[in-house]
């Protein structure tokens, strides 16, 4: 460093803390093991995150909510330039983005580094998982074709089941009794900004956690002693490695959003019946299909079947987040067996619904 | 500031010849592939962005305009309409004459006005004033006249063109 751009520094440091910033940036290191390729994927999930907010900001330049929708992505994607691919993008990134987030999460789950002092790390990102369907269910509407107003109004007949308020919560989400300009103009609201609110603060807090605590390593690797674990700094050797993910993770992106260019159906017609074959986005998939089959025991046919169905759901996810004040690694070992079945049993039963779900479509 | 200075020449470590080369033919591989993404990203989102422009200046290839019924606009009053992407007024003047002129001031690109009573142009910007049969600048700062057109009163439509 000359002296000129040292006094520079200094003039800056002084008033800002950067020294404190950089020591804070390279505190954290990145356990070097057999599963050291999992922690690539909350990164990628950032990533398509960026994403998100880039290509959602360049179709807000021409996207019209209310009565013009269709009008207005119809628009974007026939007569603007680009517009289609800006579209297909933005589409694709969503669902590669709900794709890396899960897979982040069953990582952190079976490498167990939802264990102290990681806890409010697991919570946070429940959050934002949370958070993140929701962007895709208001996204998912904003076109205004046949598909996404049938899956919005499949989709809203779930909080409407809910036993005496569900038809009033249903009913504000929509914006009245029926999925209309209203509802797009208000899941615009809340895709644009009520969930950017919410979730940026929520990234930060994040982000700022897993700086400070550093990726866990599995038990497998704690059990080992000090002297074998193996470790790289963050900054910027693991830096790097994830900036090169982030490059392959655009060029599979550029790849199937100009390949398969995401479709815009018909305009939504409120008298039209529904579609055949309409189903669910895939990361939904699940919940509806494990609603189905719920619906199909005997003695919980109709709206018993389906609270039955909610309820279950609502306490499976409610073990899932609270998994951290379970499993916290004192006992012997059962309780962190138990969560690892436990864990087993959620993919098993996420695939399976899934699977089933595709499987009965026609 | 002299331990930065020693750190400095401590991690650069004296490189061979061979190792200088490989590095540079990195650094120039790395910047035309980073050249190569960001002309790859930014052309799509300049043409996406620009869409609208391209729009706009396609329709002021448009030659003709073809206004129905505007025969039967009555003397002394004035129709606006759109020639290609900007404004234009059709002027039926009280003594039975037509024109008609291109609407956007010389001066600043205001939207003038056919004033019936005076029989003549106005821009309410910085009052310009222009002639209402011919365009030509009378007063005020527009610097040109207003661009004049063509004008054939048919049966059942007015036809404006270029001259």
């Amino acid at each position: 460093m000359t002296t000129k751009t040292a006094f520079i520094y200094d003039w800056v440091d002084e008033r800002l803390g950067l020294s404190e910033i950089a020591a804070f940036a390279r505190k954290k290191t990145v356990p070097v093991h057999a599963q050291s390729f999992w922690y690539y994927w909350g990164g990628i999930s950032l990533f398509l995150f960026l994403v998100q907010c880039f290509t959602g900001v360049l179709l807000l330049v021409y996207y019209r909510p209310g009565a013009e929708s269709f009008e207005s992505v119809r628009q974007i994607t026939y007569v603007m330039h680009f517009g289609w691919l800006i579209r297909s993008a933005h589409s694709w990134s969503a669902n590669l983005m709900m794709l890396s987030i899960l897979v982040h999460m069953f990582s952190v789950y079976f490498m167990k580094a939802y264990r102290k002092p990681r806890e409010f790390g697991w919570l946070s990102g429940m959050a934002l998982l949370g958070i993140a369907s929701v962007f895709g269910f208001s996204g998912y509407l904003l076109p205004m074709d046949e598909l996404s107003y049938f899956a919005t109004k499949v989709g809203l007949e779930i909080p409407a089941a809910i036993p005496l308020i569900g038809p009033a919560i249903a009913n504000m989400l929509r914006g009245g009794p029926d999925v209309s300009e209203f509802t797009v103009q208000r899941f615009f609201a809340l895709h644009v900004v009520v969930l950017p609110a919410l979730f940026l603060p929520l990234l930060g807090f994040h982000l700022w956690l897993v700086q400070k605590h550093g990726n866990a390593a599995p038990p497998s690797e704690a059990e080992k002693p000090v002297s074998e674990r193996k470790t790289m700094p963050f900054m910027p050797n693991f830096l790097r490695k994830d900036l090169a993910m982030w490059l392959i993770s655009l060029n599979i992106l550029a790849l199937l959003a100009s390949v398969f260019p995401w479709q815009l159906g018909k305009q939504f017609d409120s008298l039209a019946p529904a579609p055949v074959g309409i189903h669910p986005e895939w990361y939904f998939m699940s919940p509806f299909e494990m609603l189905k089959l719920l619906g199909m025991v005997k003695w919980l046919q109709g709206a018993p079947g389906e609270i039955a169905g909610i309820l279950l759901f609502t306490m499976g996810i409610a073990l899932w987040v609270m998994i951290p004040f379970y499993d916290t690694g004192r006992d012997s070992g059962r309780r962190g067996r138990a969560a690892h079945y436990f864990g087993l049993i959620a993919v098993f039963a996420l695939l399976a619904t899934t699977a089933i779900g595709y499987w009965t479509i026609r | 500031m002299s331990s930065h200075i020693v750190l400095e020449k401590a991690a650069v470590k004296p490189a061979k010849e061979s190792e200088k080369s490989t590095r540079r033919a990195f650094l120039v591989a790395a910047g035309a592939a980073g050249l190569c993404y960001t002309a790859a990203l930014g052309y799509p989102i300049y043409r996406y962005l620009a869409s609208p422009e391209e729009i706009a200046s396609n329709a002021t290839a448009v030659k003709e305009v073809s206004l129905k019924d505007a025969q039967k606009l009555p003397a002394g009053s004035v129709l606006m309409f759109k020639f290609g992407a900007s404004p234009a007024m059709l002027i039926h003047h009280a003594d039975g004459t037509w024109a008609s002129i291109s609407a956007v001031c010389t001066h600043l690109g205001c939207t003038v006005q056919y004033e019936p009573q005076a029989d003549r142009i106005h821009c309410a910007c910085h009052g310009g004033v222009y002639n209402a049969y011919t365009g030509a600048n009378v007063s005020g700062p527009p610097p040109k006249p207003l661009k004049k057109f063509n004008v054939v009163v048919g049966e059942n439509s007015v036809e404006v063109s270029r001259t």
